[in-house]
């Protein structure tokens, strides 16, 4: 047994602009383990409940995350909804749909830039993010913003987006996936990404289960949990929903099955469109959340299941509320998966769990 | 053999325009519903202060005695918020982002002078009508105290 070295990893590292730090126990060059610190940028947004009003809380709630934020102000609507029995209209349900979709298609684009210019690749990164330009002008044609929408509220949706532009989307995303697919096979095929991630930090099926990882994550190692496939939302009137699965349960799996889940959203957001029926957008909200009521609503966000509490207390303002971001629950695995590895691909494995450090700590 | 899979799409890179605009030689793309800065028609404001109240920054500031709109830019995260809670469409979100500025100045929007005027003559008209309305109820009572 060589000498052990503590190396510390983060808050501030190039690789990553989210501030995690690891103290990395070495023995030579293999990491032995990996201790994870975090708590360098929580912001007391859960707090904030307290001075906004639960109407106006949603423009608090979708700067969680820069890059979910559609999905954070999806998702706080949903628990408000379903602690005031609220009805939402059925073409808000397919148009928030339309949005979240195309929000995980920009985060995972963003993410796959970021792994290759994590691996050094610089012009797959340049592409990646060309492409993933596209969605941010969708986002601000149909919505006004790139990153913050400000479009999704407790009872429905802002504005609407016409027919006629739904089906311009999806034109815009049919020739996206012409580039995208020449994209992926760079990811999948080029012997340099291959030498970089097959076989780099292998977490097991019953590792990931243990550890109770989320995610394309999970899903890379074999475990089957995708929120949408138990969605009672607009999600379940999809003709088929299969979860994006590999067994390999390395970074090349997990960069795999965030590249497919970029295609089924393309596939979701078509089928959205086919079915999205006409009428209102925006059911009336009126009075506040009773006493003591509680509630909590499941989101299947780009980086895993969300999971959003909210507690009323009689009056305009909310007892509590609380999330449960992703990356809060993937970090013991991917402490797990670092453990073993070699120093060098420490970054790698980092990067491939997609952390989100500003919604964990919120 | 997997190398060289991004060199077409490189090499076609390499031919074409830029993807990205050369701001601010280039001018920008505004969409229809691109959230760019709030505009305030002063003359169609109520001034109720219903967008002040439920601004959840606070960026801005109603005076109905002094019929004056105030928002602080800086502030302002143009969540279109005042635009919709608006009941007489007096707020608008124009499509072009606020100009930079170095100082923290608030914008104050003031009346126009005739609107002022006409305005100020119907509340003084309302509380004359209210002050008779008034001295009438007072004398009626007046009259069923001296009956009784």
């Amino acid at each position: 047994m060589g000498q052990r070295t503590v190396i510390p990893f983060g808050p501030q590292h190039p690789v990553l602009p989210e501030p995690v730090h690891l103290d990395l126990v070495l023995e030579d060059e293999r990491v032995v383990d990996a201790i994870p610190q975090i708590g360098f940028i929580h912001r007391g947004l859960e707090k904030l409940v307290e001075k906004r009003d639960y109407q106006r809380y949603v423009y608090v709630a979708e700067r969680i995350c820069g890059i979910c934020s559609f999905g954070h102000s999806f998702g706080y609507s949903r628990a408000i909804e379903a602690l005031m029995n609220i009805e939402v209209p059925e073409r808000a349900q397919h148009l928030r749909i339309i949005w979240h979709e195309l929000s995980r298609m920009h985060s995972h684009m963003l993410w796959l830039g970021l792994a290759a210019d994590a691996f050094g690749f610089e012009s797959l990164f340049m592409h990646t993010w060309r492409l993933r330009e596209r969605i941010l002008e969708i986002f601000e044609r149909t919505a006004g913003g790139r990153v913050i929408l400000s479009v999704c509220t407790p009872g429905g949706v802002f504005s609407d987006i016409e027919n006629t532009e739904l089906r311009a989307i999806c034109d815009i995303l049919a020739t996206m996936r012409v580039e995208y697919d020449q994209i992926c096979a760079t990811f999948f095929e080029d012997s340099s990404v291959r030498s970089r991630l097959v076989g780099v930090g292998v977490l097991s099926q019953e590792t990931a289960r243990e550890f109770g990882t989320v995610g394309p994550f999970a899903r890379a190692s074999g475990l089957a949990i995708d929120g949408r496939m138990t969605d009672t939302d607009a999600y379940s009137k999809l003709v088929a929903f299969e979860p994006i699965l590999s067994n390999d349960g390395d970074c090349y799996a997990r960069c795999w099955c965030r590249a497919q889940e970029v295609r089924q959203s393309i596939d979701i957001i078509n089928e959205m469109v086919d079915k999205i029926p006409q009428g209102e957008v925006r059911a009336e909200v009126k009075g506040n959340p009773a006493e003591g009521a509680e509630a909590f609503a499941r989101m299947e966000q780009p980086r895993g299941e969300a999971f959003y509490y909210v507690k009323g207390n009689g009056t305009k303002y909310l007892e509590r509320f609380r999330v449960r971001t992703p990356t809060a629950a993937n970090i013991p695995g991917m402490v797990a998966a670092i453990r073993g590895c070699d120093l060098a691909d420490v970054p790698n494995i980092i990067l491939t769990i997609d952390p989100c450090i500003s919604c964990t700590e919120r | 053999m997997g190398e060289f899979k991004l060199g077409r799409m490189t090499l076609k890179s390499l031919f074409s325009k830029p993807a990205t605009k050369l701001y601010p030689f280039e001018e920008p793309t505004y969409y229809q519903e691109t959230k760019g800065h709030i505009v305030i028609d002063v003359d169609k404001c109520r001034y109720c202060g219903v967008c002040a109240n439920l601004c959840p920054t606070n960026a801005i500031e109603v005076d109905r005695k002094a019929y004056t709109w105030t928002i602080d830019r800086f502030r302002c995260i143009q969540c279109r918020n005042c635009v919709h809670v608006c009941t007489e469409s007096a707020l608008i979100m124009a499509n072009e982002y606020a100009e930079p500025s170095t100082e923290h100045v608030r914008e104050v929007f003031e009346i126009s002078p005739e609107e002022r005027e006409k305005r100020e003559a119907a509340a003084a008209e309302k509380a004359a009508k209210a002050a008779k309305l008034k001295e009438e109820a007072l004398a009626k009572k007046k009259a069923k105290a001296k009956e009784e």
